[in-house]
Order: structure tokens, then sequence, then C-alpha cells
């Protein structure tokens, strides 16, 4: 077992750092021609609008905030180890797209330049806009939504769009989905004012055709899916849903966020699809950052294009533009026209990748995660979702650790605070409801080698045998991160919460740090898959 | 075939390797699932590939020499994206592989990456004057959109007021985010008239608008045409009195020298991240923020995820999620619009920017940028023809009319853009009640030779 341990800094908190007087960056002094012009510039602020504190902020010189924030950076895990974290497919982050986006070409470009000076931006956009029109089949796409949720959001509000233009959306109130659908399906449906219809699971392992036509009804706007879904089941009656939903009147949505198991494997326009998504932090090689700069591709066809938040880059003779006119469109879902920097590693991916290298990495993955379902359950106590689903799963497979939980008491977070202790990242657990107890979702993607997939295996093996010889070092770790793990305190209770440190020390909870009935802290911090 | 250098498992012999210990006769037979009449029928329509990197890095530097940048040329662009000074070690720090590539590990093994985090709350809340902060969303009109649906949610109320010149990008996002008058839970945007003088708020206009129907009422600090809101408390007084939220935007760089939405009476503040230390990047340096008293009346109506102090088992301080069971991940369609990726890595630039800046930073850089814009707007309303809208009680923002020079703002911009200066932004076509007049942004990055230049420039151009 390879041995780790995180830097420990004992890092103080910022604001508790430095001394008064030291200055982290100075800028120019006002011009004496500018003050001759204007006065005192404090008093151009009007007099009742001039701040009268100063802001509590630290006052630290440049070489101490740099070596802060390398210490805390040391003191993040940050897949320097293994991290096999299913439904966000971790990648690799190609970084001669890191280099290229520091540079002023794209960082120092503004978003309302004149279209001429933007070429290279505009040719680079449309040229994955191309690309993901070839993997899809739609016709085409807009980068706008800054994340998956965004994406499903934009799909909601040009489901809006489509059934008022053809008068319809006052009956049409109804989004359709299933249990094993991303939450943000049903929740950004919602915000856009739809009322959800859930799914859920039949026998085999999707809901059924019945189940769906007993649904869907002339209130249906649209359906809202991923597949497969990620236990790494297939839905092969997805035509069939797709027509059932369109007789009725409603739209069709892939979420496309389990895009590697089937990329380069099937479009979504060619299964009927009106609309999808692509995650391009984590399908497309652009990093995840723990949480963004994040883009959610979001496709349709000509139909729905009329409808796309604006602008959209157009090509005419070999020129590019923002089409800004779109007297039909739904207006926009955030400023100006996505995470350029995002799309420039999404586009540097994709040439890098080009449809053999696309086509390969989903076979890798489908393998190593086949490989791993067959070195997984040979491990004790270890089940998978489903299983009398034969069939060999696509690029993820949900697994129970029940039986060891039963047998020692020891859970799946307590498993991913000591797989931490081996240097291995926690693993994704499973998305509100729990359909399976206890679960445990790895993904190997096409960036893990097969030592990488071992090495997770073998360190899961080993906690399993350690939760059945000394269940306490388990239940007690980590041992070998910065910090220990958190204490019971209620973090839903306002006595606890504190998310400044001014609140903080306002309330300074008891010490004894047991005030409250909720679940444990580190439990709902594994529930969030950002 | 050569193996592909982003895939360690791309050889022949490990693929066999792995099928043989999976007794699988060919990675084919993994696809089963998938019936025949699903999968892609012909080739897959890509451009060729592009593996070999020096080849690749060719191809995509002539693409980016094909852009012209803010900082080979003089821009004046602002209206909603920045040109701010980025420290270097700002960029060092957010361009760390720790914070940069990974997804989300435990409340320890996250541990640095967490308390970048809670700095980043911390330091943005002594700015904003709140205790209660959320991290980020993807940019000031998203979090303007989820405040207004927040302010819906605690009044019971489904009317918003904002002001009509809010700016078109953040106006339409917020648009969106109001839903639509035929489906439920829709709220309707009125939009409040400004004063012809000063740029704020017609108190007539809004007190005729506001009435016990009203969840909200939106301002802004500066505005987006770049004037400052002179009369915000006795907005928010009004608003108080009405049973409304008030809710204020700010461009946090300018908090060193303008007082913080909380003296005012803001009850949610809003704004964006990329005045500190996140490149403009054609728009991806977009990204808001959400903060309020730390009361639970607020914190019960987030969106975002919220990161908490926590203490470990040990007694170490620790970081972990407040208040989850009320997102989206929590309880789906139940949860508070919905939380999912956003723009968390700036959160880690902001923290190292405020550190650096400290009160006096922010003081130095606010006084230079107020007064270097105010010098712009001196020295342009002196050349013929051309007057300055609103010429005091600006931030870093002035509207520059030309109507009386006889130049429509895009001639004038194509005039300047062959001396190498990207002028302000046209706004002819969002505000045509302005004529011919454009936004220009003068920031801590424009010197007093930079705005000379400007102005002898557009002398020039209209001579």
């Amino acid at each position: 077992m390879r041995r780790y341990h995180a830097a420990v800094w004992d890092e103080p908190l910022v604001m508790e750092m430095g001394r008064p007087g030291r200055r982290g960056i100075v800028f120019d002094e006002v011009e004496p021609e500018v003050r001759d012009a204007v006065g005192d510039p404090a008093e151009l602020v009007p007099a009742g609008l001039r701040r009268a504190a100063p802001p509590e902020l630290p006052e630290l010189s440049e070489p101490e905030v740099l070596r802060h924030y390398l210490h805390l950076s040391q003191e993040t895990l940050g897949m320097m180890g293994v991290s096999l974290f299913g439904t966000c497919t971790m990648k690799y982050n190609p970084r001669l797209a890191w280099e290229l986006v520091a540079r002023p070409e794209i960082a120092e470009l503004h978003p309302e330049q004149d279209d001429e000076t933007l070429q290279g931006v505009l040719e680079l956009v449309h040229g994955l806009d191309l690309i993901l029109r070839g993997l899809s089949g739609m016709d085409r796409f807009v980068f706008q939504p800054g994340g998956g949720a965004h994406a499903a959001y934009t799909h909601a509000v040009i489901t809006r769009a489509y059934h008022a233009f053809r008068g319809e959306l006052a009956q049409r109130d109804e989004i359709v989905t299933t249990i094993q659908a991303h939450p943000c399906n049903p929740a950004t449906a919602a915000a856009a004012g739809f009322r959800i219809v859930t799914l859920p699971l039949e026998e085999n392992g999707y809901p059924s055709l019945d189940a769906l036509r007993a649904a869907v009804s002339e209130r249906t706007a649209a359906l809202m899916v991923g597949n497969p879904d990620d236990m790494g089941i297939y839905n092969p009656e997805i035509q069939r849903w797709v027509e059932v939903v369109h007789a009725a009147g409603g739209l069709c949505f892939y979420d496309h966020a389990n895009f590697n198991g089937v990329m380069g494997k099937l479009k979504a326009r060619d299964l009927g699809f009106d609309a999808c998504m692509y995650m391009l932090h984590k399908t497309f090689g652009a990093p995840k950052a723990g949480g963004g700069p994040a883009v959610g591709a979001y496709g349709c066809t000509e139909e729905l294009a009329r409808f796309l938040p604006a602008p959209v880059v157009v090509e005419e003779g070999g020129r590019y533009r923002l089409d800004r006119d779109r007297p039909d469109s739904i207006g926009k879902v955030r400023e100006f026209f996505g995470n350029v920097p995002q799309l420039v590693y999404a586009y540097t991916w994709s040439r890098a990748m080009g449809a053999e290298g696309i086509d390969e990495a989903s076979d890798i993955s489908v393998l190593l995660n086949n490989y791993m379902e067959k070195r997984l359950l040979e491990i004790r106590g270890v089940a998978k979702s489903h299983p009398h689903l034969t069939a060999p799963r696509l690029e993820m497979t949900r697994y129970s650790l029940e039986q060891v939980e039963q047998d020692t008491g020891i859970t799946v977070v307590d498993f991913q605070n000591r797989m931490a202790d081996f240097g291995i990242d926690a693993f994704w657990l499973s998305h509100e409801p729990w359909l399976v107890p206890q679960p445990f979702t790895p993904e190997a993607g096409e960036m893990w080698s097969k030592e990488d997939v071992d090495e997770w295996i073998d360190v899961l093996a080993h906690v399993v045998e350690e939760a059945y010889a000394d269940p306490e070092l388990v239940r007690s770790a980590p041992h070998n991160q910065a910090i220990r793990k958190l204490s019971d305190t209620d973090l839903n209770d306002p006595a606890n919460w504190a998310t400044t440190w001014r609140a903080y020390r306002r309330k300074r909870p008891p010490s004894d740090g047991s005030s409250g009935d909720g679940a444990e802290p580190t439990e709902d911090w594994a529930k969030v898959a950002p | 075939m050569k193996a592909h250098p982003y895939m360690p498992s791309s050889t022949p012999e490990l693929h066999r390797e792995l099928l043989s210990a999976i007794g699988a006769p060919d990675i084919e037979s993994l696809f089963v699932q998938i019936p025949p009449e699903h999968r892609l029928q012909g080739e897959l329509e890509l451009p060729p590939a592009l593996n070999s990197e020096p080849a690749l890095r060719r191809h995509l530097l002539d693409l980016l020499s094909r852009n012209e940048t803010c900082e080979r040329n003089l821009s004046f662009l602002g209206g909603g994206i920045w040109q701010h000074h980025v420290p270097a070690i700002v960029d060092e720090i957010a361009r760390r592989s720790e914070f940069l590539t990974p997804v989300w590990g435990t409340p320890s093994s996250d541990h640095g990456r967490n308390q970048a985090w809670f700095e980043f709350a911390s330091q943005l809340g002594e700015l904003v004057g709140m205790e209660f902060v959320g991290l980020p969303v993807y940019s000031w009109g998203c979090a303007e959109g989820h405040a207004v649906r927040m302010a819906a949610r605690l009044t019971g109320r489904s009317h918003v007021l904002v002001p009509r010149r809010l700016g078109p990008e953040r106006l339409a996002v917020i648009r969106t985010y109001c839903g639509s008058v035929e489906l439920p839970d829709h709220i309707e945007l009125e939009l409040v008239d400004h004063d012809p003088a000063t740029g704020g708020l017609d108190r007539d206009d809004l007190r005729a608008k506001l009435s016990s129907r009203t969840a909200a009422v939106l301002f802004e600090n500066p505005y987006y045409l770049g004037t400052l809101e002179e009369n915000a408390a006795e907005i928010a007084a009004l608003a108080r009195a009405a049973g409304a939220e008030t809710i204020v935007g700010v461009d946090p760089i300018s908090l060193g020298i303008v007082a913080p939405p909380s003296d005012y009476g803001a009850d949610i503040v809003v704004g964006s991240v990329q005045p500190l230390g996140v490149h403009m990047s054609c728009g991806g340096g977009a990204g808001g923020f959400i903060a309020t008293r730390d009361e639970e009346r607020y914190a019960r109506e987030y969106p975002t995820l919220n990161l908490s102090i926590a203490e470990t088992v040990a007694g170490e301080l620790g970081f972990g999620i407040a208040l989850f069971h009320q997102t989206s991940y929590g309880l789906r369609e139940e949860g508070n619009d919905w939380t999912g990726n956003s723009v968390y890595l700036h959160a880690v630039a902001n923290a190292a920017y405020m550190a650096l800046l400290g009160p006096e930073g922010f003081a130095e850089v606010g006084r230079l940028i107020v007064g270097r814009s105010h010098y712009a707007a001196r020295r342009l309303a002196e050349i013929d023809g051309v007057r300055v809208l609103f010429p005091q009680g600006f931030f870093k923002e002035l509207v520059v009319c030309f109507d009386d020079a006889g130049a429509t703002v895009a001639e004038l911009n194509r005039a300047l853009r062959e001396r190498g200066i990207f002028g302000g932004k046209d706004l002819s076509v969002d505000f045509p009640e302005l004529g011919q007049s454009a936004l220009y942004c003068v920031t801590e990055v424009h010197t007093r030779e930079d705005i000379d230049r400007l102005v002898d420039a557009v002398s020039e151009v209209l001579a």
C-alpha cells in the first residue's frame, strides 16, 4: 500500500494574519494633472455614500499571501492521487490549453469587442459547435450556460418559449423525468415554473414504457432524461420513449452528463431527441476546479434554434460574428456568451482526440469499468445494484457496502475518509434519494491507467479488511490529512453555522461541539457533486 | 497506431490484457446493452485529430493570433466585464493543479481549498458589510435573478421593481429567472424610471409603483451607466415600509471608498466577483455572489452551497456544508432553485486578491479609479460637441454623448480602432433616448497618459 500523508501546515485563517500597515500590492499615485483637474478623489464619492470605517481585511505582504495560499493548495489532496468520482468523469485537462488560456489573446479579451477583433475566439467557438454537432447530430450549440444544471435550465426555458410560441404553454405545465435523472433536471424545470412528474425505476433498472405512457398527456411540455443512468444501465426503449413524448406534443431533452460511455457510439439526434447537453468541464477535458467555471454546452435541432439564448456565433464566408438579433430568442441565461477559457480546453481536447480517440476513450471507459467491477465484486461485502442485470454496465456501476455496514458499522462516508489516507480522493456515493443502501459509484474514465485502477481497488479492499479487523481505525479516519474529521456539530442550526469569520467570532459554537440532532456534516458534504 | 498521450490504456496489449481479465471476447461485447439500431451509422464527422502537441499548439496559436487584445490596444470597454489589474501571484494560485483540476473530496482532504473558499466569503463579507455569504453563482445577473426569487419566497409576493437602465445583459437574465406569465410562480418585473439629471432612481415613479404586492426593490451602486445611487437609504426605507426586500447590486472594487450596502439598508447584496482578480477572458471571467445578514429567514432561502466553519473531533477548525438539505442535491424540485457547478475557482482568486489589497489597497485603488474616471470625464467634455451625461457622482464608468459632434458611436469607434483604441460600448441601440452615446470604463490600468491619448484621438477623429 502506498504511504501518503497530506501536508500539515496548521495554516491560520488569513483574517488572523498580518500586521497593521503591511501592503500586498500598491497602485500608482494619482497623477498631479488628475488631482488638479478633479480635486481630492475621495471627495468625488457623494458625501452620503462614502465609506466611514475601512473593511476589516488582513494586512499582509505579497510573499505572505503567496505562501499562505500555496500552503492551502498543499493541504488539498486535489486529484494528486487517484480520483474515480462517478458521474463527474474525471479527465486529463490538457496543459497545452492551460498555457494558452493564460495568454492575453484569451485572458485580455473583452466580450463586447468588435467581432472583427475576436475572429480567433469566434472561429474556435464555431469549430467546437461543429464538433459537438458531429457527435450529437444536433443543428446548433450554444455555450452560455455556466454548467450542466444551467444547461438543463436553459432547456426548461426553451421549452417555455417553444410552447408559448405555439400558444400551448398554459396547458403544458408538466415536465417528466425519472428518479435516476440528476436532481438538476427536476430542480431547474421547477425553477422555470413547471410541475414535475418523476417516474420510478422498475425491475430492469429503468422506468417502464407503460409508466411513461401513463404519465404523458396533453399537459406534457418535455421529457428530461439521461441515458445511461449513473448505475451504468442503458434504457434500450429510449427511442420508444421519445416517440411517446413527441406523440403527446412534448419535447425531449437528453442530459448527456454520462456521455463517456456512449460517445462516438450513438447520436442524440438519431434517437429522436430535440436537444442535448454536454458538460465540457467533465467530458471534454476542461478542468472541474471543485465546481467551475464550467460550461453546459446546449445543442438543439433547427426547429428549436430560433429560441436559443443570444448571441449565437455564426460563420459567413469565412468570417465570424455574434448574431444578437434573434427575435424569438429566450434572451439570456447568463451575461455574454460563455466561459471562453473552458471552450479553449474543450476544443483543444477534442482536436487532440479526434474521432478515433473519442471512440477509443469510450471503449476504454467501459472496458476499465467492467474490469473494476470484476475485481470489486471479489471483495468481501461489496455488491452491485440490480445484480440480476448481468449485461456489462457502461462507464460506471453503482455498488453497495450495505453488508460491510451491517457487519461492522462502517459507512461509505467512513470509507471516503479512510481511503483518503492513502491518497485516494473521495468516491461519489449517489444522488438523493439513495435507491441502494450505502452506495458508491466509481468511474474510471480513460485518463487512469490500469495501475491506478488497481491501486484504487487495492485500497478499497484494504479498508474493507480494516473495517472487519479494526473498525475504530476506520471510523475515526482520516488520520493522514491536514485535519481530522468534522465533529457532529449540526450545521443546519443557526446557532452553529458561520459562513464568514465575523459570524463565527460572534457565535463561537459550544466547545463540546455537540449541539444538534442534524445529520453529521460530513454526510451532507458527501452528497454534493458539483 | 500510436498510443494516445492522454490515455494510459491506449495500447492494444493492455486492451487484450483487460479483456482477458474479464473474460470478454472483444470490446464490442461490452456494449451489448445498446440496441444495434441505436448505434452510430457510418463515421463520426469530426475534423482530423491533431494529436501531435506541436501541431496542435501551432493551430491554436494561429487561431489566437486572430484576436486583438486589450493589452495591445487601449480599451475603454466595461459594462459587466472590466479590465482591472490581476496581481501576478493571483494567477499562480488560481492555476495550481490542486485547486484547478479536482472535483470534490472530503472535508479533510479538501481542507486547504475549503479554507480558501471560507476566506473568500469572510473577506467579501467585510467589504459588503454582511455576515452570511454563499459560494459564488454564475454571474452578477444570475445573482440578481436568484435574489429576486429569494425575495419572492421570503415575502410570498410576486412583483419586483428594477431600474429601467439595469443594463441589457443583466436585465435579460433577470427576465429569464422571473419565469413565464402562463406558468405558476411567475414574477412580474416592473421597470422604474431614472432621474434624467443624476441617473439615480426617480423616487416619485418608485413610490407610484411600490405597493403591498412588491416583493423587492432592486437597485445598483454603481448602476450599469456608472452612476452611484445617492438616495440609497431613502429607497431602502421606502421598500422596507412597503414590506419589500431591498436588493442592492455592487461592484466590490468600489467598496474601499464607497459605503457598504449594509450601511444604507440593503437586505440582499449581490454583485460581480470578476473585478477581484479575475481576467476578463472574453466574458469567461463573469461570476456573482449573494450576501445577506446572518439571519435564518435569509439563510434558508439561499440556492447556493454554503460553506460553514466547523470544528473537527480534535478541535481544529475545518469546514462543512451548512443547509445542504434546502438545495436541489437534497430536495430535487423542492429545493431552492438549483445548485450545481458555478465559478468556485474564482473564489480562490478573489480570496488571494482581497488578502493582497487589504483595507488600504481597496481605498487606494478606489481613489485611483474614481479620480482617473473623472479626469477622463473632464477632458472628454472639453472636446467640441462631446458631452458627459452624468458628469459627477459616478465610479468608473461614464456616459459620453457624441450627438452634437455629428458622429455616430459606430463611426467613431471604427476610427479609434484604427488608432489602437477600443472605444466605449455603443449605447445607441439599447438606450436610444441617450442618442449617440457610449459607455466608457476607466480603471486603475488606465494612466493619465492613456486618457490623454484617448482624448487626442477622439478630437482628431471628430475634427
